[in-house]
């Protein structure tokens, strides 16, 4: 199962992100671990510059933006 | 940025349908694609004069009266500030694709005084930056040694001079007002951050802040395309003008319809020049103010074109969209109250001075 972590302090695009994934991942039928990172310290110790940032498995993959369904669907396999 | 930009699931490749055909060009031809779009813009932009002039002379409307007039300012504004806007966003989206956060960071790191708030504020208008990310940006670049106050000229520069406010004053006002906009912005953004910086104020930083360990202000090798810029700049156009259309559209139908029946000089008692206390007043209303750009254009139209001055509206202008209540409560996070003070008051004090500046050089 992919432990997926949403980073991000609340904004739109993070709550936006958070959804496609969860959409993604039960189109795909993948089952995840999907959990929301909002406090700041907690956010920073993962060193990024811009939110939403998207860690799958311990492994920051995505910063800045509202990832695409393609780019989700790579996560997952 | 960039991992959301590649498509490692690559498509497989079977027959391309014409449609599939048309949406690969900017792709197998960046080059080409960038060319024409550029003549296919212009050409439309040129045509908009004369081809809302023809619309409105086949409308059933006695021409030269109010209605026919409101009609044509909303016939040939709207795509005007639409195209204006597409085509700006869509430039800034691929220059953006060249300054993510992290190389702005690496291009401030070790950066002096004066040089550095110069090089912090220009970046801040390229760099793409969303005000929810402010303070992880803010954080990363103290914990690079990025100095305070070089900090802060990006954090004023980055939302104060954006692409949409740009595209509606160069589309409604002229290039003029535009540029204006664009130098006063950026000299409040290096100079209040210098001084800012002069003030040495790093113990107003809450502790575990100045606490963090310190990071390396390496960023990652950059392996974008031209394709991929092109794809960065559609994104963009999707994201911003996918968003504001409606408001602009709503801004200027206001403005369209004020056009002939609100008295030309109704503000032009409570916000003309000759008001001294009107400068401060927007100010006042303007800071707490949460808006983006283009929510805050309609009134801005409205607001000059019923004889306010130009430097009090952009006084407005500048502190709803470059200060703001939300902004600061984030802040609190990372900064101690005097620290927000002393940021908040440097910076309306120079939005003010422009906007006396302003309303005694025009």
């Amino acid at each position: 199962m992919k432990d997926i972590k949403v980073l991000g302090s609340g904004c739109s695009k993070c709550k936006l992100t958070l959804k496609l994934i969860e959409e993604v991942a039960q189109q795909q039928g993948v089952q995840v671990k999907l959990q929301k990172v909002e406090e700041l310290r907690d956010i920073m110790a993962y060193r990024i510059l811009s939110t939403p940032g998207v860690v799958v498995d311990g492994k920051i993959v995505h910063v800045g933006s509202v990832p695409s369904r393609d780019l989700i669907a790579t996560w997952l396999h | 940025m960039t991992q959301a930009l590649t498509n490692p699931a690559g498509s497989p490749e079977a027959a391309p349908s014409p449609r599939r055909r048309w949406t690969r060009f900017p792709k197998d031809a960046p080059r080409l694609f960038l060319v024409l779009a550029v003549l296919l813009w212009v050409l439309v932009y040129r045509a908009l004069a004369p081809l809302s002039e023809w619309v409105v002379g086949r409308l059933p409307i006695a021409p030269h009266t109010r209605l026919s007039d409101a009609l044509r300012f909303f016939l040939y504004d709207t795509p005007k500030v639409l195209l204006l806007l597409t085509g700006i966003v869509m430039v800034m989206g691929m220059i953006n694709s060249y300054f993510t956060p992290e190389r702005t960071r690496a291009l401030l790191a070790g950066k002096g005084e004066g040089v550095g708030n110069v090089l912090a504020a220009s970046l801040g208008i390229v760099t793409p930056f969303c005000s929810c990310s402010a303070v992880p940006l803010f954080i990363g670049f103290v914990q690079a040694g990025v100095p305070l106050g070089i900090t802060f000229s990006f954090l004023v520069s980055a939302p104060m001079v954006n692409e949409v406010a740009l595209a509606l004053l160069l589309g409604m006002f002229g290039w003029k007002v535009a540029g204006l906009y664009l130098g006063l912005g950026l000299s409040i953004a290096i100079v209040s951050g210098w001084l800012l910086g002069r003030f040495k104020l790093e113990h107003l930083l809450e502790d575990w802040v100045r606490d963090m360990p310190r990071v390396d202000a390496a960023a990652g090798r950059d392996a974008m395309t031209l394709s991929d810029r092109i794809q960065a700049g559609f994104a963009s156009v999707r994201e911003i003008v996918g968003k504001v259309w409606p408001y602009i559209l709503v801004g200027i139908a206001v403005g369209a319809a004020i056009h002939g029946y609100v008295p030309q000089d109704f503000m032009a008692s409570i916000m003309g020049r000759d008001a001294w206390w009107s400068v401060p007043a927007a100010v006042l209303i303007g800071v707490p103010m949460y808006s983006n750009a283009a929510g805050i254009i309609p009134i801005i139209e409205a607001l000059l074109s019923k004889g306010a001055a130009l430097g009090t509206v952009l006084a407005f202008m500048m502190s709803v969209v470059a200060l703001s209540l939300p902004e600061m409560i984030i802040l609190r996070k990372v900064l101690k109250v005097r620290l927000i003070a002393v940021f908040v008051g440097i910076v309306a004090a120079g939005i003010m001075l422009v906007g006396y500046v302003f309303n005694a050089v025009l």
